[in-house]
């Protein structure tokens, strides 16, 4: 670790980590460090279910997002490593009129964009995931469906390992097991970090972190409309492929994908409060299975290998939170909620260009931390699958 | 998932009540500049430690509940009758 870097990024998951690799890639700056408290990867970006789409609900929403999906697409190109990106189809179902008329809305908003998005009824709805319930008897009868064939899953370490060894090959330096212990400002700007490791001197600070934002935040005395809750997630034993598309039911507040090894992948909305523990619940694990039953009966004799939390930044208006603060030189791109890992790439893509021509680029301009200050708030309520 | 000593109901399950968030003073709005009254709406502390928070028994005996939780360990430290109603306007649902 060097004394001094022209930049230092707080967090080692894909937002920090894309932000290092187009910093270097994109501008040149290549005397740059990415800090983590544990091993790269080792927070949401480790942890999250690892599906990638583009239908939300807001044009700005639309636009960013997509071009995430956009570089997803390219990833394994662009950092010669394999991220297993696999394009599925993503299905989000309606069991109501009211979630199908919303399905309409954001249908018609994201084929306004050039975004690949249909509403389709239930009878194509089983041809798409066979395994799914459309009895009309159901508790929550499946009515329809968003459809959305560019969105998909990808392997999340892999993203996270690729943008590493991109960064890292451009010259960038990458400390794990080094916690940030304190951030030194004098006359409202950043003069430097101090970490377990020692303090390095640097004049531009990217808060990169999910789950503990408002702690690194603090540090520098800025204070983020940000509170943390844990997002559980599961998955079972491997079986052979059967479940094509992604599924989603913000009604039964799950989402089931099956990974390339044959296992299911669940995950629901935030727990009921806040807290930074990342332990699993019994009630937790109860309620996903009552709901994956609901969907899919067939599944009654799988059984589940492991179940996992992360923890999430929550913001009033479910949108992020980018660019600069009050302190001069301490940018964030936080606020990511339950939705940051299919950002990963765009929002590398904007704060490298951010921090590179000191300001904000358009692509992120509604997401300012000011917003809050001056009472527009943007509202994504497309932002997560289930749960708000 | 944890247990909460209510004061009237004895430990229950935390699934038995509505958490409403961290206790904080409401400004007078007659008086709060646009800033104050933003910061009370967004602006929370958030810690990783202790905190103080506004919990409603909603399937047991209805009451308001101030809760000194740990954000770590989910360990109760605390758990009291919320003081007023007027203390904690965020309690809408």
């Amino acid at each position: 670790m060097k004394d001094s870097y022209d930049v230092v990024i707080i967090g080692g998951g894909v937002h920090g980590l894309a932000a290092a690799y187009y910093l270097a890639a994109n501008h040149g700056i290549t005397n740059v460090a990415v800090l983590d408290k544990s091993y790269l990867g080792s927070g949401g970006s480790g942890r999250n279910t690892a599906i990638l789409r583009s239908n939300y609900l807001t044009p700005e929403g639309v636009r960013f997002y997509d071009r995430s999906l956009t570089l997803y697409r390219r990833l394994a190109t662009e950092l010669d490593f394999n991220v297993m990106f696999s394009k599925r189809g993503h299905l989000t179902l309606a069991h109501n009129d009211s979630s199908l008329r919303t399905m309409r809305w954001r249908a018609e908003v994201n084929k306004v964009e050039g975004v690949d998005s249909e509403v389709i009824d239930a009878t194509e709805v089983k041809r798409l995931a066979p395994p799914l319930d459309i009895s009309p008897d159901a508790r929550y009868p499946i009515l329809g469906a968003l459809w959305h064939p560019p969105g998909g899953i990808i392997r999340h370490d892999a993203v996270v390992w690729g943008y590493a060894r991109g960064a890292a090959a451009h010259g960038v330096h990458l400390h794990s097991e080094t916690e940030v212990t304190g951030i030194n400002v004098a006359d409202g700007r950043v003069t430097g970090v101090r970490t377990a490791q020692g303090t390095i001197a640097t004049g531009l600070v990217l808060n990169a972190t999910a789950g503990w934002c408002t702690l690194i935040a603090d540090m520098a005395g800025v204070r983020l409309p940000v509170q943390t809750f844990p997002l559980q997630a599961a998955v079972t034993e491997p079986v052979r492929p059967f479940l094509h598309a992604v599924i989603v039911s913000g009604s039964l507040h799950v989402y089931i994908s099956q990974t390339d090894r044959g296992e299911l992948v669940f995950g629901a909305s935030v727990d009921p409060f806040t807290s930074y523990s990342m332990r699993g619940s019994l009630e937790f694990i109860e309620g996903l299975a009552t709901h994956v039953l609901e969907l899919m009966p067939a599944l009654g004799k799988m059984r589940l290998l492991r179940q996992w939390s992360g923890i999430c930044d929550m913001t009033p208006d479910f949108s992020p939170i980018m660019g600069p603060t009050p302190v001069d030189g301490f940018l964030v791109d936080v606020g990511w909620g339950t939705y940051g890992f299919k950002a990963g790439p765009v929002s590398g893509e904007a704060m490298a260009r951010c921090i590179a021509d000191g300001k904000p680029p358009e692509i992120i301009s509604a997401f300012s931390l000011a917003r809050f200050a001056d009472g527009i708030l943007f509202g994504e309520k497309g932002a997560a699958a289930v749960g708000h | 998932m944890i247990l909460l000593p209510c004061p009237w109901c004895g430990p229950r399950d935390a699934g038995e009540f509505h958490y409403l968030g961290e206790a904080i003073a409401r400004p007078d709005p007659r008086t709060a500049s646009q800033a104050q009254w933003r910061e009370y709406l967004y602006i929370r502390s958030n810690p990783r430690g202790w905190t103080s928070e506004t919990w409603y028994h909603r399937a047991g005996c209805r009451r308001y509940l101030s809760v000194e939780r740990h954000t770590e360990t989910n360990e109760i430290r605390s758990c009291r009758p919320a003081a007023s109603v007027a203390d904690h306007p965020e309690r809408s649902s």
